[in-house]
């Protein structure tokens, strides 16, 4: 008995570090082949690029960059702009996906109907072509610059892109920061007081519309009563485009447009799928305490779901980070576009591939963590 | 017992499931205060007729007044009636992401607008009236069938209820949880709740039933009190029922 206890743990051990050893094994043949196949081919590796001045400009940047930065520094602008495509995609894409996955199960046929149609067309569309679709309709329906729509005085729509003022800040702006935070600590104690009041009496405050007020209220009166310390940066025509000034640009519009349309699909089946997954009795306990439908879905089925919504929907927010890729096609900047654009320049493919395979283990790695941590909490408490 | 107020009246009613007639030309006055009893062979509609009475299914033939409102398409009439009439199920149907207490301040606070404090306090007066306000803070997945299903009845009685529906609801209990659900339906019983009760539970329904209706296929097919009922059934069919149901 004891014998066969030891044998049964003692296999498994065995076989996993064999299979690790053999792993490790090959790694080290890849690993020094491809350093002597990059001497043999003079080409220098190592990280010393990206301290670099790269020349290369970049037309979407969050962060301030200019031609004369480094190579490292275009690849963060690279890292930040496919931070927040994904993380924007996610956030509209999973908002999307639970209004069609709740208006798949709706008793409304039509309104029904359109959302299966609405996720075979886009689940079954490869997401480049959807890309494709978004970005030369965006520019086919978009003026030229000199003809640019203009709905707002300071705002000019054209085929580069939504342009509008930039705001800059003067002295006396703390004063509207300032306004600001209070407005936003006024609306925090407003929400406790509504649930307190809610709590003993029943009823709560429109904490909503009082917060809403403040906040937009409040560092308005400040913003005049400073002496109005903001200037705008306004953009202007200068021969064939637009300088200064903010801008949206129709490549990142295009990228989140398919990424959201084609993410909030398969979110949509998921939720679905969750909603179908809930026991039909307790719709019935609901229905026969007296909750109406809206209650029902957001008490009842909703909190349900997300225990069958969460595990796939952690593998689309995934897949929606890896698709963000897709960008080198439209011409977005995200980290590969400008990876790419580094190893054209220099050859130090490997390095830049490696920094690439990095950063989106990094960021998935993360989000499985945090998807896992929600999953955790919604799991249901049994015997 | 207050029997000239008439608290449930179906008349003539009809149901069909496609093609499947499923209730035939039903009629029933349930009066205020009145313990009626509905028994019969499984498949013969009893869920489905006491379903009708709080409109978790639709009719097509006839009409269901409930408290002087008849269950029509219209919502505020169905909402209404669902705010008055309790059901307890099966299956217990306990809402499982919520504790026993949230289950049971859901709809009061949701559906009443009781102040939260209220709700919870009335809550726990009705979990320690079905002996079980130490398990407030439990999930249901974490207490026993007969817990569970005294916890569905606290929930019903939570939202102050003028009529309890009951299907089946010692049908899903392992054999000793039976009674303590039961104790807890006499006890309501004595309170002149008014009560209708699809059961098998023979014991029960000598002893509380006012009323004892037999169904079969979509039918009633008798209507007695308890004693005559026993004693003395009319029908073959009722008299075949009992003799399965009795030697159990
Ligand atoms: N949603 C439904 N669709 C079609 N047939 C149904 C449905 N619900 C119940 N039935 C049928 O109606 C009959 C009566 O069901 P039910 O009222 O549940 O009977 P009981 O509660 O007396 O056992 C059964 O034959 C059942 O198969
Ligand atoms: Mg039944």
């Amino acid at each position: 008995m004891q014998a066969f206890r030891l044998k049964e743990q003692l296999v498994p051990i065995l076989t996993q570090t064999l299979v690790v050893g053999a792993i490790l094994y090959v790694a080290l043949l890849l690993f020094q082949n491809t350093q002597a196949n990059l001497e043999a081919r003079n080409i220098a590796s190592g990280f010393g690029f990206l301290s670099v001045e790269s020349g290369m400009p970049i037309n979407d940047s969050l962060l301030a960059y200019a031609p004369a930065d480094t190579y490292g520094r275009a690849f963060l602008v690279g890292i930040v702009n496919t931070l927040f495509v994904s993380a924007l995609s996610i956030v509209l894409a999973t908002a999307l996906g639970v209004l069609v996955g709740v208006a798949r199960v709706s008793a409304n046929w039509l309104v029904a109907r359109l959302a299966a149609v609405y996720v075979e067309l886009f689940r079954n569309i490869p997401l480049l072509l959807t890309l494709f679709f978004c970005y030369s309709t965006l520019l086919a329906f978009l003026p030229a610059p000199r003809q640019s729509l203009s709905p707002l005085a300071g705002v000019f729509i054209n085929n580069r892109g939504v342009f509008a003022p930039r705001p800059h800040w003067l002295d006396g702006m703390g004063w509207v920061v300032l306004a600001l935070g209070l407005a936003a600590i006024g609306a925090v104690l407003l929400a406790r007081r509504s649930k307190r009041l809610r709590d003993e009496t029943g009823r709560g405050l429109p904490a909503g519309w009082i917060s809403l007020g403040l906040i937009a209220g409040l560092p308005t009166l400040a913003y005049f009563l400073a002496g109005r310390p903001i200037d705008f940066d306004v953009p202007t025509l200068h021969g064939f485009n637009f300088k200064g000034g903010m801008v949206l640009r129709p490549e990142f519009t295009a990228l989140l447009t398919g990424l959201v349309l084609y993410t909030a699909a398969f979110i949509g089946e998921n939720v679905r799928s969750g909603i179908q997954s809930v026991d039909k009795g307790q719709l019935d306990a609901a229905k026969a305490l007296g909750l109406r439908p809206g209650s029902i879905m957001r008490k009842v089925i909703l909190p349900q779901t997300l225990r069958v919504c969460i595990p796939a929907t952690t593998n689309d927010y995934t897949s929606l980070v890896k698709n963000s890729s897709l960008a080198v096609a439209i011409g977005y900047p995200d980290m590969v576009s400008i990876g790419g654009t580094i190893i054209g320049q220099n050859d130090q493919a490997i390095e830049v591939i490696g920094l690439w395979m990095a950063v989106y283990l990094t960021i998935n790695l993360v989000l499985s963590l945090g998807m896992n941590w929600c999953n955790a909490k919604v799991r249901l408490v049994e015997r | 017992m207050d029997m000239s107020q008439v608290v449930i009246d179906v008349k003539g009613l009809n149901k069909w499931y496609g093609e499947f007639h499923v209730l035939k030309n039903i009629d029933l006055e349930v009066h205020k205060g009145e313990r009626i009893v509905i028994c019969g062979p499984s498949g013969s509609g009893k869920s489905t007729l006491i379903r009708c009475m709080n409109r978790l299914e639709r009719h097509q033939e006839g009409t269901i007044t409930v408290d002087g409102t008849e269950l029509t398409n219209n919502l505020k009439g169905i909402e209404k009636i669902r705010r008055e009439v309790g059901m307890v199920f099966q299956n217990f149907n306990l809402f499982p992401h919520m504790t026993v207490l949230e289950n049971l301040t859901l709809a009061p606070v949701w559906v009443r607008r009781m102040p939260r404090r209220e709700a919870e306090a009335t809550a726990m007066r009705y979990l320690e009236r079905v002996r079980i306000a130490e398990q407030a803070g439990k999930y249901p997945g974490q207490l026993s069938g007969g817990q569970q299903q005294r916890v569905a009845i606290a929930r019903a009685l939570c939202m102050s209820p003028n009529i309890l529906l009951f299907d089946e609801p010692t049908s899903a209990l392992d054999p000793e949880m039976i009674k303590e659900v039961l104790d807890v339906m006499v006890s309501l019983a004595e309170e002149d709740m008014t009560m209708v009760c699809v059961t098998h539970e023979m014991g029960f329904a000598r002893t509380v039933a006012d009323r004892i209706i037999f169904m079969d296929h979509g039918e009633i097919v008798e209507q007695n009190s308890p004693e005559e009922f026993f004693s003395n059934p009319q029908y073959d069919r009722t008299k075949l029922f009992l003799s399965q149901i009795l030697h159990h």
